[in-house]
């Protein structure tokens, strides 16, 4: 198992030079603006722009650039380890601006997460156990709702009635906790959550039906196995029959699959932030990438990288221990 | 005669489907007495697992017609409430199923499994339940037992997972085990193990055993009496003399026939029964079994035969005239069975 892991974390940093490598190609091979023209305003005499380039580090051939960032990110910049170098735009480093935003995305993945867990699963429990029922017709009416609604009219939507027309919501951006460490903002708690609330509902709602679907059909599956009858030829008791041997085996897929989403979403849920206009990873994200900002797009890359291959062995060590069947070596 | 351990009384399973009503079990009549061993044989289809599963209230009237009576100590299992004949079922009565592999969870360890049907029914400490499912383990023939309890069923091989199953089975010391094709899913070699595993913990626990199999074979030398189904009824019942040596059923007559033989002098080859098992939905009129019978003639297609003792216990559903079926049986069936 030792040896598992040791192997998984090389394979990790080998994945995440990949993918510096590729951001670093598609960015180039592209035909983009020149960033520095970008930044020179109207009209720049070329002598700016060159400046500007020198400046940037834009004058120096894209291997070198590719060097540079590498050695930075290994051995750290002006700005500390790891070094993600500065914004083109504001020339504010980059892993600060990461940092000061990663909140953002957590307090939403997680709120989301919850949400989507409490919903997703007793819907497809109730689903699978009365089957053809009212329950069940309903819940998978909401699951068909769910997985067909694109987050950012389901999110405009919210926006419209609940805060415009009604008024009972609060407006869309992020309301922090704490304004600084240690001190609740001059609302605190119930700000963040106010201005949360939208936002995990959209986010969760698409979750949510898939999850109430797998689980929902999980479970239907796992209550037809064999080592179902044997349960109930014991004499125990339909609920400990359902709760404990079914949903064992109908949950355990699940665990991956939620270690999956939520490590996708930390990587930045772009799309419910551009919507909710939340100042997170994937708002920087989608900046970075209108702007030609190099540096953010592989800050923001490789950051979401970072999750979804730590996830994927986080998965698969929990995975071993939920499912004694599997061993690795 | 001793008391009869379970009774069961014209009973019918009907599961209703989007193409009809599946007859699974069409009239089953039969009693089983402490210390019996009863071997249920018919093709897949015949309702023999059925039956057994209806006994230990596993098909239910939610999605099942379910008709007759099934008495066990003189008490209807049909009518009794939920929680009632759950106790029953894993306490008095225990159950052995075809394949091993799929039958324990996978993610809970075998002697936690054991533990857990202790005290489904019988307060008792986990320390002690445990206790109790190690003995059983080693009476059941698994080495190490103490070690093998921590184990996952992956662990096991299929003969001693299927041993740990009939731990799980006999673990409360039921009146009944009934085990559906125990053996079925085994190595030929563990086959006969497991086989006399059961006989010799049937003695010891003093139960009454009901073997279902499809395989006459199986229950040559462990069933004291014999219940052919075909198609949702019984069609012989007997003794197991009568039937290896007087079968009167010609669907009898064809599962001794397609029974492999290994001291064949001519090396002859089996005789499959022609044709399929019918459907469950449209089942021939009057004898199930007349389309696929050499031997049926006009009546056969007309009229129903009912099962009808023809020497002391012996009985068989079937139109032939006794004489007839066993000179039948002697000419044809024995020369070439």
């Amino acid at each position: 198992m030792i040896r598992y892991i040791i192997r998984r974390t090389l394979w990790i940093f080998l994945v995440l030079v990949i993918v510096t490598g590729l951001t670093f190609v598609i960015f180039y091979v592209l035909p983009v603006a020149n960033p520095a023209l970008l930044i020179a305003g109207r009209n720049p005499t070329p002598a700016l722009v060159h400046q500007i380039e020198v400046n940037l580090g834009l004058n120096h051939p894209a291997w070198y650039q590719y060097l540079t960032y590498m050695k930075h990110l290994v051995l750290g910049d002006q700005y500390g380890w790891p070094g993600f170098g500065f914004s083109y735009t504001n020339l504010v480093s980059v892993k600060s601006q990461m940092y000061s935003r990663l909140s953002v995305t957590l307090s939403l993945t997680v709120g989301a997460a919850v949400l989507w867990l409490l919903m997703g699963i007793p819907i497809g429990i109730v689903s699978a156990l009365r089957r053809r029922s009212w329950a069940d017709r309903a819940g998978m009416l909401f699951a068909l709702f769910g997985v067909s609604v694109p987050i950012f009219w389901l999110g405009l939507l919210m926006l419209y009635f609940f805060w415009f027309k009604l008024g009972i919501a609060c407006s869309s951006g992020y309301a922090p906790i704490f304004n600084s460490p240690g001190n609740f903002g001059p609302y605190g708690l119930a700000s963040w959550a106010c201005h949360l609330a939208m936002p995990w509902a959209a986010l969760a709602v698409g979750y949510a039906a898939f999850y109430a679907r797998m689980v929902r059909g999980n479970l239907l599956e796992t209550m037809n196995e064999d080592y179902i009858r044997t349960a109930r030829a014991k004499g125990l008791p339909e609920r400990r029959v359902v709760f404990k041997h079914g949903l064992r085996g109908a949950l355990t897929p699940v665990v991956t699959m939620f270690g999956m989403d939520v490590a996708f979403l930390l990587g930045g849920a772009v799309i419910t932030e551009v919507t909710f206009n939340l100042p997170g990873i994937g708002l920087l994200a989608y900046q970075g990438i209108l702007n030609e900002n190099l540096p953010i797009i592989q800050g923001t890359v490789l950051l979401a990288a970072f999750f979804i291959v730590f996830a994927n062995l986080l998965v698969d060590i929990v995975y071993a221990y939920l499912d004694p069947r599997v061993r690795y070596t | 005669m001793p008391e009869p351990l379970l009774e069961i009384k014209n009973l019918k399973v009907h599961f209703p489907t989007d193409d009809g009503l599946v007859k699974a079990v069409d009239g089953v009549n039969l009693t089983l007495y402490p210390g019996q061993t009863l071997g249920v044989v018919g093709e897949s289809g015949s309702g023999k697992s059925v039956t057994w599963l209806t006994v230990m209230g596993l098909v239910t009237k939610k999605e099942a017609i379910i008709e007759g009576e099934i008495l066990f100590r003189g008490q209807d299992l049909l009518k009794l409430p939920v929680d009632e004949l759950r106790n029953i079922r894993g306490s008095k009565m225990g159950m052995v199923f075809q394949d091993p592999m799929s039958s324990l969870h996978p993610f809970f360890k075998v002697g936690d499994q054991i533990v857990e049907a202790i005290r489904a029914h019988q307060r008792m400490s986990k320390r002690e339940a445990m206790d109790l499912a190690i003995d059983m383990l080693r009476r059941v023939g698994i080495p190490r037992p103490e070690e093998r309890a921590r184990q996952y069923p992956h662990e096991f091989s299929g003969g001693m997972r299927q041993r740990a199953m009939i731990a799980m089975a006999l673990v409360l010391n039921p009146d009944v085990l009934i085990a559906d094709e125990p053996t079925t899913a085994l190595d030929v070699t563990v086959q006969a193990q497991i086989l006399d595993l059961i006989d010799r913990l049937e003695q010891e626990f003093n139960a009454a055993v009901v073997i279902i199999t499809h395989d006459l074979g199986v229950v040559a030398e462990h069933a004291d009496d014999i219940l052919v189904m075909y198609a949702g009824k019984p069609v012989e019942f007997g003794e197991r003399r009568d039937i290896y040596y007087g079968a009167h059923h010609p669907y009898t007559w064809g599962l001794l026939q397609s029974i492999a033989r290994l001291d064949e002098a001519e090396r002859e080859r089996l005789r499959p029964i022609r044709g399929l098992p019918p459907s469950l939905i449209f089942v021939p009129p009057g004898c199930a079994f007349h389309p696929r019978c050499p031997y049926a003639f006009d009546r056969c297609s007309k009229e129903s035969p009912e099962l009808i003792p023809e020497n002391g216990h012996h009985a068989s559903a079937c139109f032939l005239p006794l004489a007839d079926k066993e000179r039948i049986f002697k000419e044809e069936v024995l020369q070439r069975s």
